[in-house]
């Protein structure tokens, strides 16, 4: 048994199988004479057939497993294999010059690659990586190197690797992925966020798990502690073995809690509601009992494709989530881009601190074309369901009081051309902004609702980049400065008789559900696989015995402090 | 031969999935086939070549078809430019 290597928990779980490694191999070219061209040629050939046969099985299975959509990148791929224009002139170049294919391959596809990087705009740029992708796949057959594809895995594995791009994730078989650790990453980072709503247990950040952990060795991942042991003995898979079957006979006690309301000792309701990305993620919102949807990320529409979604896609789109609820509050963000998240087809300038920059509500009124079609969309669904809007990254009130404008104008044209409309959407911001936060009382007074995003929050109030590592310690969402926060808002919203949620990874914290508890929180939206958990936590504690805790809790003088002393009374 | 002018009429211009429609389904017929746009000319059937124009939304592009299947190859082209709504013309 190696010494174990830990990480960010990122998912809970616990995870026992074989390792698999999932990495870029490194494939060198070196210039050749061959003595018979016709011969390398045939070889040049056996390897694009190889390639393609292996591209055809990737898509069919994606577009079984994940969508016909995803699966049309590989259709692509399979064209640039046969595209004249690149086999042919590395025929020649073999025949020409009696080089290797290798070699041929590796210049004629430069020429190319070069020639789209070169190209002025973001999208035709990013299909240099297209071919460099086909390159590298023709590249392992002629060198006889085995890359991997996820999607190829067929045995039950703990998945590996430097990190995983949305294109790695979407192509992970939940089936055989019992899990995945990664080096780099947070809780927050793509895959983190994927390994929650797959509920397979995660542990990234892990920085030496590609350096210490070989194919095929048996792996532990406690996604529970963020823990990784490599080649266990037995006592310890026995240990783990318990340790997983009690947290599943535990998981199987909170899912008969699923349709029971969420009431607190003193039989205090509150609305536990799930986070989601796309209608696909209904229906783990509704075998966890959640009581609404608390944030519909609509970017994930925006992502992934290579122009903007049309109104009617949109309105598709929002239309089965709101059937799916049937009746139940569903919060819809509009678009967050900008940051982090960026639309290869949206060719938007680079900016030296993106989250600071021209994001989410900022774009959307610089961009009213963009903003005025979601807007659409979702006003055309909202006959189908108990829509509320919401709008994301507003610092001003202004911000919020242009975006109203233009929601209530494309509501009135619609309503001029005969088509309905609920007139009962709620509208409210979600408060990420350290700005809105202290003005929240100002604001209480137009918006009908708030919801606090906490991941922001608390970067832009610890001013602590939560992609950043080495200042992970400065996340603190037990911080009195977050709390005090947090209560500025619920406190604001209650005075105006408006509710007041939140969305953000916090709100299905153990330590922190207490504490919203006490100061009145009326909306806990999270994970969808965190909210049975959460229904099972909040039916043991008081809320009024919670909130007799609260002055105590914010005259706190740190996180620590705030954490020990949570412990202690819940 | 046989020549035909279309506008793309796709906002956003002839991108990665209606070109690999076109492109697919042209390969085919035994005709060459080209795609001419701003003084360059590129094989249809070649998706990078296709690609490589980077051609816009409005722009006007020229697609000629030489060899015996020509009339056969042009009707299929028109008729995927309209079901992928690359030009509506």
């Amino acid at each position: 048994m190696t010494s174990p290597l830990s990480g960010i928990a990122a998912s809970t779980g616990i995870a026992i199988a074989k390792a698999f490694r999932l990495e870029n191999p490194e494939l060198t070219v070196e210039q050749q004479q061959v003595g018979n061209p016709a011969e390398e040629i045939a070889r040049f050939d056996t390897a694009v057939a190889q390639a393609a046969a292996e591209l055809e099985v990737i898509q069919q299975k994606t577009a079984q497993q994940i969508s016909d959509k995803e699966a049309a990148i590989f259709g692509a791929h399979l064209l640039v294999l046969s595209d004249p224009e690149l086999i042919g002139p590395i025929k020649e170049r073999i025949s020409a010059d009696s080089v290797n294919a290798e070699f041929a391959l590796q210049e004629t596809s430069d020429m190319f690659i070069t020639m789209f990087e070169a190209m002025d705009n973001e999208y035709m740029k990013e299909r240099a990586a297209d071919i460099k992708d086909v390159r590298k796949r023709l590249l392992s057959h002629l060198l006889g190197v085995k890359i991997q594809d996820p999607s190829m895995i067929d045995e039950e594995v703990i998945v590996i690797a430097e990190d995983l791009t949305p294109s790695d994730t979407v192509q992970l078989n939940a089936q055989f992925v019992k899990g995945f650790i990664t080096d780099i990453g947070g809780r927050t980072s793509h895959s983190a966020i994927l390994a929650r709503t797959l509920e397979i247990p995660a542990v990234v950040g892990a920085q030496n798990a590609m350096a210490t952990i070989r194919n095929g060795q048996m792996v532990i991942i406690d996604g529970l502690e963020g823990e990784i042991i490599i080649d266990p003995d037995s006592a310890t898979i026995q240990q783990f073995e318990q340790e997983k079957s009690a947290y599943d006979a535990q998981k199987a006690e909170w899912a008969k809690l699923k349709d029971e309301p969420t009431l607190s000792a003193d039989g205090q309701h509150v609305e536990l509601a799930a986070n989601i990305g796309t209608p696909k993620d209904l229906a783990g919102v509704l075998e966890h009992g959640a009581e609404g949807i608390g944030l519909y990320r609509t970017e994930f529409l925006y992502m992934g494709r290579d122009a903007f979604p049309t109104e009617d896609e949109q309105f598709d789109a929002y239309s089965k989530v709101l059937k799916g609820m049937n009746g139940k509050p569903t919060v819809v963000r509009t678009l967050d881009i900008g940051g982090d998240k960026e639309l290869t087809y949206l060719d938007l300038p680079k900016e030296l601190n993106p989250f600071l920059g021209l994001r989410a509500i900022r774009l959307c009124l610089e961009m009213p074309e963009l903003f005025r079609t979601q807007l659409r969309a979702l006003l055309r669904a909202s006959v189908h369901g108990n829509l509320k809007i919401m709008f994301p990254m507003i610092a001003t009130i202004e911000e919020f009081r242009q975006g109203k404008a233009i929601l209530a104008e494309e509501k009135a044209k619609l309503l001029d051309a005969g088509i309905p409309v609920s007139d009962s959407i709620e509208v409210g911001i979600m408060v990420e902004i350290p700005s809105t936060a202290v003005m929240a009382d100002v604001f209480a007074k137009e918006v009908d609702f708030f919801s606090i995003g906490t991941n922001d929050l608390i970067q832009y109030t610890m001013a602590a980049d939560r992609m950043n590592e080495r200042v992970s310690y400065l996340y603190q969402p037990f911080n009195p400065a977050i709390l005090r926060l947090v209560k500025m808002v619920i406190d604001a919203a209650h005075k105006e008789g408006k509710w007041a949620g939140m969305c953000g990874e916090m709100a299905g914290d153990d330590i922190a559900i207490p504490i919203l508890l006490g100061l009145g929180l009326d909306e806990f939206s999270m994970s969808a696989s965190s909210v049975l958990k959460a229904r099972a936590q909040i039916s043991r504690l008081s809320k009024q015995e919670m909130a007799s805790h609260t002055g105590h809790i914010l005259a706190l003088s740190s996180s620590q402090e705030v954490e020990a002393y949570v412990k202690g009374i819940s | 031969m046989v020549e035909k002018q279309y506008t793309i009429t796709d906002e956003a211009g002839i991108h990665a999935r209606p070109a690999s429609a076109l492109v697919g389904s042209i390969s085919k017929f035994q005709s060459d086939i080209t795609l001419g746009f701003n003084g360059k000319q590129v094989n249809l059937k070649s998706i990078l070549g296709v690609m490589s124009l980077g051609i816009a939304s409005g722009s006007t592009v020229t697609i000629a078809a030489d060899g015996t299947d020509e009339e056969e190859a042009m009707a299929k082209i028109d008729e995927v430019l309209k079901a992928e709504g690359i030009s509506n013309q």
